[in-house]
């Protein structure tokens, strides 16, 4: 059996936010241990959260909590009991990486700031993510995805001018942060391998989005002092196309910065001569001064063909672009069946489902899918009993006060 | 000062965004980056008329490549040098580089390394501990390997902007920010520091293949399990959360200005009641717990919207976050840049660059504690490297470096 990347790190996860539960997901893909803390009775909020079968809620059924928990094992601990707050710090004790959300006053009056938690384990990774870091005016600020979509940049650059602006849909801002977590959490865990110490690393969810997508626009505030808007279904830069337009049965996205794919594009579309029309070769004036005359001369073309024979066409042609893929073509995709990407786990009470296997395709250290999220406490007598030597008895007792 | 990377070298051959973006990360953190550049084949971020002041050169065209802040800003701390890999010793000098490095990382299209004799297993056969990365739109195999694709189209093949538009079905699709790219980077990177990790421990090097559009499909699980559960095909749900309310973004005083609130308990919906004055609307029953408020949101957002279309946004936030409601303005780069919380976490960080002085480029997206990062150095200019690179690593003669310049091997 190949080894895995991250074999023998061992993580605590602690948390009720989307974006501590993708960063420890992603390390239990590279094959770190992942001991996922839940509140007894309850569990972690994307157990409520759904997708679930036929619209019932059940805590064990949530399409989130599925997709989000896969090759880790499940505890449950109430952290503000002493019992519980004990069994935490045997376990962080054994942990190599702490994943956390608290906020200052949380961490305070559970014992978990920082400096408590290298006081008990100075060579413990301790990754905090939250919405606006560990620092600054807004440390204390509350905020979920939506908020966060706002302070990051993101919302300001989605709809259109006359309607209001929208976050991204399925907490994809929290999936950018728990990536970006994960990637600053290995290289601490690098550091540590190579002899230095555990340290905080410090994950302001909207610091993510505002370093990594608004950034970019930073040095075209900094000399022309302008910050652009949203702009529809149209890239508010650039040159024709760069849009989202109608075709048979849905939508294509094209975006043809280069001269020679513009010249093939017309030459897909079966107006070659177009190309030479001066009108059609202003390409930025097309896209800020005329867009709307520019996006006719392409719709009737576009009307007549379906999605399938828009993409064969741009395969064809080289021509960068692609149909609006809906989840029904994505779960059909001969491209993603053919290379693989869905994988079928059994889970106890959510039966057989394929999900999205991780994207990272390592030659030498594999990184499937093996287990199902946990159900709620799964794991309690492996970790609890197994790990950290509690008697099965004591287990029954902290189970019957509730504290597990 | 020993940060997390420190001690590696990468071999960047990234161009526009979502190459370069994942050597900017890896050194900022400490790795020695080269980046592989030709003056007959510019970078697409070096190329185009620079924004920055129009006499900064002086009208001479040829300084333009060193002149685009885009090109600056994910290229910092790297270095620079110019090859000719169209003759056999550039590609000669480029695999003698990549035998004495760490991490290659590239964003070419299926088989143009390969085709240079650049492919994994001949690299690894010279360098068995080499890490190396490709990221193709669709892959390296597929009836789609050869899918020609920036930002905005990895989000369409994804199914992403399938789903981003508002809720009465409207659609939008287009994000105004390079959010493909960036996962596409963060997924490759990822798997760069991993296979660091593994190769710590075990002394071996390996293959990374991201697919673009895989990296982002892995994170619409929620959505393609509600397909296998419920045969349901997710459209665009706009800001609704089903469960929080009021959970969307409120018109506010000035241009275009709007604040985003999210609710999600009683106790934070009652605080939220009193911030705005307890007014009689909201003893009405429709708004007495969430699901009702949830069902009845059209009108709840309308109230909402009242209140807040006469104060700003910054109002807004401090007068509920003070009562543990989250809320917060809808930000554009300005605010980024002068916002004190931002300021604060070091959203600009200023570096010296030659030829335009003092340049504000982004931060970090992170803090680490022990080893924060850094940024060493401006992005480089057009080959400004090439001795150090081709001499003090590579460790050509002088004399063997000054007849490859002639060449025009190094150029």
């Amino acid at each position: 059996m190949s080894v895995k990347a991250l074999a023998g790190v061992r993580v605590v996860e602690f948390s009720r936010r989307v974006s501590v539960s993708c960063c420890a997901k992603v390390l239990a893909d590279f094959g770190a241990e992942i001991i996922k803390v839940e509140t007894p009775g309850s569990g972690d909020p994307a157990r409520q959260h759904g997708p679930f079968p036929g619209d019932r809620p059940d805590p064990e059924k949530s399409g989130l909590f599925l997709t989000l928990n896969t090759n880790k094992k499940g505890v449950t601990l109430d952290a503000r009991s002493p019992k519980g707050r004990e069994l935490l710090t045997q376990l962080l004790r054994k942990a190599d990486v702490f994943v956390y959300d608290l906020t200052p006053a949380e961490a305070d009056a559970l014992g978990l700031t920082h400096a408590d938690l290298n006081a008990e384990n100075p060579g413990l990774v301790c990754t905090l993510i939250t919405p606006y870091g560990a620092t600054g005016p807004y440390k204390d600020f509350q905020g979920a995805d939506l908020s966060v979509n706002a302070a990051g940049g993101i919302t300001h650059g989605v709809g259109f001018l006359n309607r209001e602006p929208l976050c991204l849909p399925l907490f994809q801002v929290s999936y950018m942060a728990g990536l970006t977590a994960a990637i600053a959490t290995t290289m601490a865990v690098l550091y540590r391998g190579a002899g230095g110490e555990g340290q905080l690393v410090d994950i302001s969810e909207s610091d993510v989005l505002a370093v990594l997508i608004d950034g970019i626009h930073l040095p075209t505030y900094v000399y022309r002092g302008t910050s652009g808007h949203r702009n529809g279904r149209r890239a508010r830069m650039g040159r024709f196309p760069n849009t989202v337009i109608e075709c048979k049965d849905g939508w294509v996205c094209l975006h043809v910065p280069q001269l020679e794919q513009y010249l093939r594009f017309f030459k897909m579309i079966g107006e070659p001569e177009w190309g030479k029309n001066p009108r059609y070769r202003d390409r930025r004036a097309m896209a800020e001064e005329y867009p709307d005359e520019a996006e006719a001369l392409l719709a009737p073309w576009f009307k007549s063909h379906t999605k399938q024979e828009v993409l064969e066409q741009l395969m064809a042609y080289h021509v960068p672009g692609s149909p609006v893929l809906t989840t029904d073509d994505i779960f059909h995709s001969t491209h993603l069946r053919e290379r693989g990407f869905f994988s079928v786990l059994t889970h106890p009470n959510a039966g057989a489902l394929e999900y999205p296997t991780p994207p990272y395709r390592m030659s030498d250290t594999p990184t499937e899918l093996v287990q199902p999220a946990p159900t709620l406490g799964q794991h309690n007598a492996q970790v609890f009993v197994d790990l950290l030597g509690l008697a099965p008895d004591d287990l029954k007792r902290l189970a019957a006060d509730g504290v597990v | 000062m020993q940060q997390a990377l420190s001690g590696s070298r990468v071999v960047d051959f990234g161009t526009a965004l979502a190459g370069p973006l994942v050597g900017a990360l890896l050194a900022d953190m400490g790795a020695e980056v080269i980046k592989i550049e030709s003056k007959t084949r510019l970078d697409g971020f070096r190329m185009g008329r620079p924004i920055i002041g129009q006499d900064t050169a002086g009208g001479d065209e040829g300084k333009w490549p060193d002149l685009m802040p885009g090109f600056h800003a994910v290229n910092r701390n790297k270095l620079s040098v110019t090859v000719d890999m169209k003759t056999p010793d550039g590609v000669r000098l480029v695999k003698a580089l990549i035998k004495k490095s760490d991490v290659v990382t590239n964003n070419y299209a299926p088989g143009v390394l390969g085709r240079l004799g650049l492919d994994y297993p001949s690299l690894a056969k010279e360098n068995p501990r080499l890490v190396m990365a490709s990221m193709p739109a669709a892959g390296l195999t597929g009836p789609l390997r050869d899918m020609v694709s920036y930002a905005s189209v990895v989000a369409a093949a994804s199914g992403l902007m399938s789903m981003i538009g508002y809720e009465d079905g409207e659609m939008v699709g287009q994000v105004q920010g390079p959010w493909g790219d960036v996962v596409a980077s963060l997924t490759v990177t990822m798997g760069i520091v991993a296979a660091l990790r593994h190769r710590h421990v075990t002394g071996r090097g390996q293959f990374i293949e991201i697919a673009q559009i895989e990296a982002q499909t892995t994170m619409l699980g929620e959505a393609l399990m509600d397909y296998q559960m419920n045969k349901r095909v997710r459209g665009p749900q706009g800001n609704y959360d089903p469960n929080m309310a009021p959970h969307n973004v409120y018109r506010c005083a000035g241009d275009d200005r709007w604040v985003a609130v999210e609710v999600a308990t009683e106790e934070q919906w009652k605080a939220l009641c009193k911030v705005i004055g307890d007014p009689d609307w909201a003893k009405d029953p429709r708004f007495q717990t969430l699901r009702s408020r949830g069902e009845n949101r059209k009108e709840l957002d309308q109230r909402i919207s009242d209140w807040t279309s006469s104060r700003s946004p910054e109002e807004v936030t401090e007068l509920l976050q003070a009562v543990g409601v989250a809320a917060m303005t809808v930000m554009n780069v300005e605010d980024h840049f002068t916002n004190p919380h931002f300021q604060h976490r070091g959203f600009g960080v200023e570096v010296e660059q030659p030829m335009v002085g003092v340049e504000w480029l982004p931060g970090f997206p992170w803090r680490m504690s022990k080893t924060p990062g850094q940024v060493q150095r401006h992005a480089p200019l057009l080959g400004e490297h090439n001795e150090y690179v081709w001499c003090s690593i590579v460790g050509l003669s002088k004399e063997e470096y000054e007849r490859l310049v002639q060449a025009e091997v190094v150029k």
